[in-house]
């Protein structure tokens, strides 16, 4: 699915350029592109390196195990391919504590070192997604954030009398996206079968 | 609940905002501490974790360049536009104000550029203005689903992905749904 969305991007996006008559702006933008990416994993390798230095101390200190232990009930269900007290679970934990308090920063390393952990327990082909991969990043993607600080940010720049008033909307529009992302993950996983 | 929390209960936002504010120097503080207590030589296993972290950003560098290169030729040649044009005729049964489509198919893709459109409708139509505060909603209530897929798979080399696009696209549009139905009904 991913090759004829990345692949439709770039032909349709290359065709209506040159319909358009401005063709030569897919080459400016396809390197500003790539920089922007380059940029983008570099700037993550210190907060990565640091984060990942933390997760260790938690790990050998027993933290990540415990807190896997602490949400084992709800994350039977939602992840039953993972042993119960795997480290996988406390990162995954981790991270979604962290999107849920808008720690952008502190999620992305968190949410890396899940992907790690998961790709250990990945006993099928090391280059597909697993089961539960699928329905840690459905949670990441739809997951809540408490307050949305940039955007009651922009709202008090423009002059906003009630900044705060969108923070009630979005936790319900997430809130309903949250349980279609559980939802539909927990067909697709039928249909598609296990794998990892 | 929901509904005393839209309409502006600050000791709540108080308490979320300090939550936020104290999370990471106490994660700081306890992790390192309660290593130390149970007996981990804690600068030798800080520095062992770390040593990952320069590979595990590097390996990310073809997985992103691949995905934004792509959608920034999408994004630059006008191909936008088209799709907008092509959905609105499916959104518009939906209430959904064209105004606020381009931001709704830029969002799972650029969180930066979703981000510049809100900001401008924001400054167009006024923060407490319908739009200022559906685009508000939409914009915090959902995540650049592309590039969260394309950095985590790309992490740890994943190019199979079975199906979770559908699943995240399934949740965003979901999302912007939902946002155009509780910011109707509340504010209109």
């Amino acid at each position: 699915m991913v090759n004829y969305i990345w692949l439709g991007m770039i032909v349709f996006g290359i065709l209506v350029a040159g319909a358009n008559g401005q063709v030569e702006v897919v080459t400016r933008a396809a390197l500003e592109g790539a920089d922007k990416a380059v940029k983008t994993s570099l700037n993550l390798i210190a907060i990565i390196t640091f984060w990942l230095g933390i997760m260790k101390l938690a790990e050998a200190a027993g933290l990540v195990r415990a807190l896997a232990r602490l949400v084992r009930p709800m994350t039977r269900f939602l992840f039953p391919d993972v042993p119960a007290n795997h480290p996988a679970m406390g990162a995954i934990i981790m991270n979604l504590s962290a999107n849920i308090l808008g720690l952008g920063n502190a999620a992305t390393p968190m949410g890396l070192i899940a992907m790690q952990e998961l790709q250990k327990l990945n006993r099928g082909d090391p280059k597909t997604a697993t089961t539960a991969m699928c329905t840690f990043l459905a949670l990441n993607t739809s997951c809540l954030t408490l307050i949305p600080t940039t955007i009651i940010g922009i709202r008090v720049m423009y002059g906003s009398s009630d900044p705060t008033a969108i923070v009630g909307t979005t936790i319900f529009a997430t809130a309903c996206g949250m349980t279609v992302a559980i939802i539909v993950d927990w067909i697709l996983r039928a249909i598609y079968g296990r794998q990892g | 609940m929901l509904f005393t929390v839209a309409r502006g209960d600050l000791g709540m936002y108080e308490l979320i905002g300090e939550i936020s504010r104290w999370a990471i120097p106490v994660t700081l503080l306890l992790v390192p501490l309660l290593a130390f207590i149970r007996g981990v030589p804690v600068f030798e296993i800080f520095v062992e974790g770390a040593a990952e972290g320069f590979t595990t950003a590097i390996k990310t560098i073809p997985y992103l360049v691949a995905m934004l290169v792509a959608i920034s030729i999408f994004r630059a040649s006008g191909a936008m536009e088209v799709l907008v044009h092509v959905l609105s005729p499916i959104l518009d049964p939906l209430g959904f104000p064209p105004e606020v489509l381009p931001h709704a198919v830029m969002r799972p893709l650029s969180g930066g550029a979703a981000l510049g459109i809100a900001t401008d409708l924001i400054a167009t139509h006024g923060p407490d203005s319908f739009i200022g505060r559906l685009v508000s909603t939409m914009q915090g209530s959902t995540d650049t689903t592309f590039y969260v897929l394309t950095l985590y798979f790309g992490s740890v080399g994943i190019t199979r992905y079975r199906y979770a696009i559908i699943s995240g696209l399934a949740a965003d549009f979901t999302s912007l749904v939902a946002s155009v139905f509780i910011v109707n009904r509340m504010f209109s």
